[in-house]
């Protein structure tokens, strides 16, 4: 880290300055209008404090196994090397950009009353397991989110400078030495955020958590906004839960970042890593076993969907392609926005030294409600425009804004480090603006920039957040037609969409991934 | 590129009069009624039809309730009889009733304010080769080792729609009726796609849906495996139904729509859209596979205020019914 905050440059304060107004506006703005638009301010009834018991338990569990789980599989990645290692890489990352109905629906074609799982136990003679209830929940949010854990690990351990392993090479380090010096500083300063991220990814949940969890037992504090909002329309109560929500976030994200200890290892040379400490035979056995244990889990329940939808895919109808079009033009647009406001944030973030506000200010759009944002949203530009006309601008911003968080986990400690072993040299240099992105920061950053540029655009391909209240007959993208086929019985035509949704995001997610991909420039 | 979608959805023409729709979702899907009804209303009115969808039907609600009398809106398009009391409380919806329609509907239509279009009736849907011994009431479903697939009444209508039917059949003891119901109930799903294709995975015998919804089966997929379990003590009603707003720019057009929506042009698309039965049945009669569906003795409906009223409390027991 730098041992001084350094000034930022007026680019620099522009474009974090942009980013940090959009997400306060989309966040903080919405909610402020959903309570002004609120009459009265009823209190919070027992069920709803039930529910947000319920709520943080499972968001905790969940994030802390993905994360657990997450750790010996992105180590066995960083230090292996085999044929398909790279399309391995990009297909683990697809749960986390499902809708969540469709993965949902390739969970229980493995795990399921009539899943494979079940069959393969009653063709056994044994019992049929049900996945229904909390652990079902908890199943299908480490579904979702073990990928993104192993990828920002992943990033971390490829974070760590070749040199560093030839060095502990040199001295002869044993695999727990290499753990002890090398990987734990690397995880203990990545840990907690991704812990955060993906608490706060749960802690919104609803649709998952109601469908897997079996019952009102299940109900998220996101399903007491929804029913306040759409039944109830009680917008005092919605906006009152919403700020129970972000509060929580809040202090999650501050108790998370008094423990962020910054790594510090030096600038290395970019080399590919050779790993010596990591060529036994029964750490080749037991990395080999965990991958496949992991591309299984996260796989099988992909198959599952493409097996369903294959076939249909060809015979889907015109509409369903102008939609996936349309979702394509929202996804690389979300794309360009996300990138140029997270860049300039991230590195005012590493700039600076006293950052904890910004970087709560950064997780916020994943502790928003949806619906408030929607809804808020709705509210303040109503007066402005017809909501029709507004709906894919409103559905990108909104986007960039909900996949800045992850952007940021991305870029953050690529930045510090960035900033900590080159800083100093740069700034000596007088190296500034343009120059210094194009030379330093971007080349610097490739790999983070990639990867959070794929995740942002198959993200937003994904998304079903505001369109839904946006969108008029015309407008409707992927995920919504996917929807709207469901609704018209037209499951098979659903599930053709969905396998056609799966492939134009894992897509999108390679070509942007692909520069940041741990192969690359090997 | 921002702007170019912008200008791209407002250039269009605006010389003819614009009557606009707010509907739910999956009314003006491909699939569903809305294209067919655009075509037919525009070639009588020489209007344009606008429509906005907004989610489901209830999100519907809640939309026209959130922009209040500043609403685009001219026509809603898609509320039950379990939100109109509540929509009709706002104030904002004018008398629209057609006094001549010859309604085809299990119940009396007296409502003064909204003009119904479709109804079905709610059933258990199931299929016949995997299923023998159908349950005739809550009490047989109960006891059987049936496993249903239902939809939660905090955020879709179906699911409040069998909130009523169990409160409307068994009064006191719903919650009793509920307690029985709990271990049949694989899970509760948040809206009607989700708890559908959770039952044709093969993840439940029995799903919450319409007597109508084999008929999709039979006449799309020629598929005749699906029906609907008969309750003899009666089957709960969804009455779809749409409104004028007072606030309407459109008032001519808007009452030339509600009166086109109980005619033939209207009702002969329902049946095989939106899968529900027409309000009036069309010259045609329904579509052919329809006389297979079963067909209720007993339509339950509670009164618009009624529902309103007895809601919160049904939503209690169940919640704590199914909590245990």
């Amino acid at each position: 880290m730098a041992d001084r905050a350094q000034p930022l440059s007026a680019g620099l304060w522009l474009g974090a300055g942009t980013a940090v107004a959009l997400i306060l506006a989309l966040t903080l703005g919405t909610l402020g209008a959903v309570l002004g638009r609120a009459g009265s301010f009823a209190g919070l009834a027992p069920a709803d404090w039930a529910a947000l018991r319920f709520t943080v338990t499972q968001a905790a569990v969940s994030a802390a196994l993905s994360l657990a789980l997450a750790i010996p599989v992105a180590r066995a990645l960083a230090r292996r090397r085999f044929p398909g290692r790279g399309a391995l890489i990009t297909l683990l990352g697809a749960p986390f950009i499902l809708p969540v109905i469709v993965a949902v629906m390739g969970i229980l074609g493995i795990f399921g009353r009539s899943g494979i799982l079940n069959d393969g136990l009653a063709a056994l003679g044994f019992d049929r397991v049900s996945i229904y209830g909390f652990g079902g929940v908890v199943l299908a949010h480490v579904f979702f989110n073990l990928p993104l854990a192993v990828r920002l690990l992943l990033q971390g351990w490829l974070a760590i400078p070749a040199e560093r392993f030839r060095l502990a090479a040199a001295l002869g380090f044993g695999p727990g030495d290499i753990a002890r010096h090398l990987e734990r500083p690397m995880l203990k300063a990545l840990g907690p955020g991704i812990f955060v991220t993906i608490f706060l990814i749960c802690l919104t949940s609803f649709a998952v958590a109601l469908t897997l969890g079996g019952g009102p037992k299940a109900t998220t504090v996101e399903l007491a906004i929804y029913q306040a909002f759409r039944f109830d329309f009680d917008l005092g109560r919605a906006a009152l839960l919403a700020s129970l929500q972000l509060a929580l976030c809040a202090i999650t994200a501050l108790v998370a970042a008094r423990f962020a200890v910054p790594s510090a290892f030096g600038a290395g040379l970019d080399r590919p890593v050779a790993r010596w400490d990591a060529g036994s035979a029964g750490l080749r056995l037991l990395d080999t076993l965990l991958l496949g244990l992991a591309a299984l889990f996260l796989l099988a329940p992909l198959a599952a969907v493409m097996v369903a939808g294959l076939p249909r895919v060809l015979a889907l109808p015109e509409q369903v392609w102008h939609a996936a079009i349309r979702s394509l033009i929202v996804a690389c647009g979300t794309t360009i926005v996300a990138m140029a406001l997270a860049l300039p944030l991230a590195l005012a973030i590493a700039r600076r030294g006293r950052t904890r506000m910004l970087e709560t200010v950064g997780m916020l759009p994943l502790a928003t409600s949806s619906l408030v944002t929607g809804t808020g949203l709705f509210l303040l530009l109503r007066p402005v425009a017809s909501p029709g006309d507004l709906a894919l601008p409103v559905t990108v911003a909104v986007n960039a804004a909900m996949a800045l968080p992850f952007v940021l986990r991305a870029l953050i400690p690529a930045a510090r480090d960035l900033e900590a072993d080159y800083g100093r040299l740069a700034a000596s240099l007088g190296m500034q603006g343009v120059a210094r992105l194009r030379l330093l920061t971007v080349p610097r950053l490739r790999r983070p920039l990639g990867f959070a540029a794929g995740l942002t655009a198959a993200l937003s391909m994904g998304d079903l957040g505001v369109i839904a209240l946006f969108a008029d007959a015309d407008h409707a993208t992927l995920p919504l037609q996917l929807y709207r086929l469901m609704g018209a019985y037209r499951m098979a035509d659903a599930a053709g969409a969905a396998v056609l949704l799966l492939a134009l995001s894992l897509a999108l997610f390679w070509i942007f991934d692909r520069g940041g991909r741990a192969d690359a420039g090997a | 590129m921002i702007a170019g979608f912008l200008t791209a959805t407002t250039a269009m023409a605006q010389e003819k009069p614009v009557l606009t729709v707010y509907t739910y979702d999956s009314f003006v899907s491909d699939w569903g009624p809305g294209p067919a009804i655009e075509t037919a209303f525009e070639a009588e009115c020489g209007c344009d039809l606008k429509f906005v969808a907004t989610g489901d039907g209830a999100a519907l609600l809640s939309r026209v309730l959130l922009e209040g009398e500043g609403t685009e809106a001219d026509v809603v398009l898609g509320l039950d009889t379990s939100l109109t009391a509540a929509a009709a409380a706002s104030g904002l919806f004018a008398p629209g009733r057609q006094a001549g329609a010859a309604y085809d509907l299990p119940v009396d239509w007296t409502d003064p304010t909204f003009v119904p279009y479709d109804w079905g009736w709610f059933a258990f849907v199931y299929d016949k080769t995997k299923t023998d011994t159908v349950p005739a009431d809550f009490e047989a479903l109960a006891k059987s080792d049936l496993k249903i697939v239902i939809e939660d009444p905090r955020s879709s209508t179906p699911g409040l729609g069998l909130l009523f039917w169990v409160k409307a059949v068994y009064g006191d003891r719903a919650a009793a009726i509920w307690e029985g119901l709990a271990d049949n109930i694989v899970t509760v799903t948040p809206g009607w796609s989700e708890a559908y294709g959770l039952f044709l995975e093969g993840e439940a015998d029995m799903v919450l849906s319409y007597t109508t919804s084999p008929a999709y089966h039979l006449i799309a997929e020629s598929d005749d495996s699906k029906a609907a379990a008969a309750f003899s003590e009666g089957h709960y009603l969804q009455v779809e139904v749409a409104g004028k707003l007072k606030g309407t720019d459109q008032d001519a057009l808007a009452d030339q729509f509600l009166a086109f929506m109980t005619t033939d042009a209207f009702q002969s698309v329902i049946p095989e859209t939106n899968w529900m039965y027409p309000a009036v049945t069309p010259v045609s009669g329904l579509p052919v596979g329809f006389e297979t569906l079963i067909r209720p003795e007993k339509s339950l409906l509670f009164p618009p205020e009624e529902a309103a009223a007895i809601r919160d409390s049904a939503l209690g027991e169940w919640q704590t019914a199914l909590s245990r």
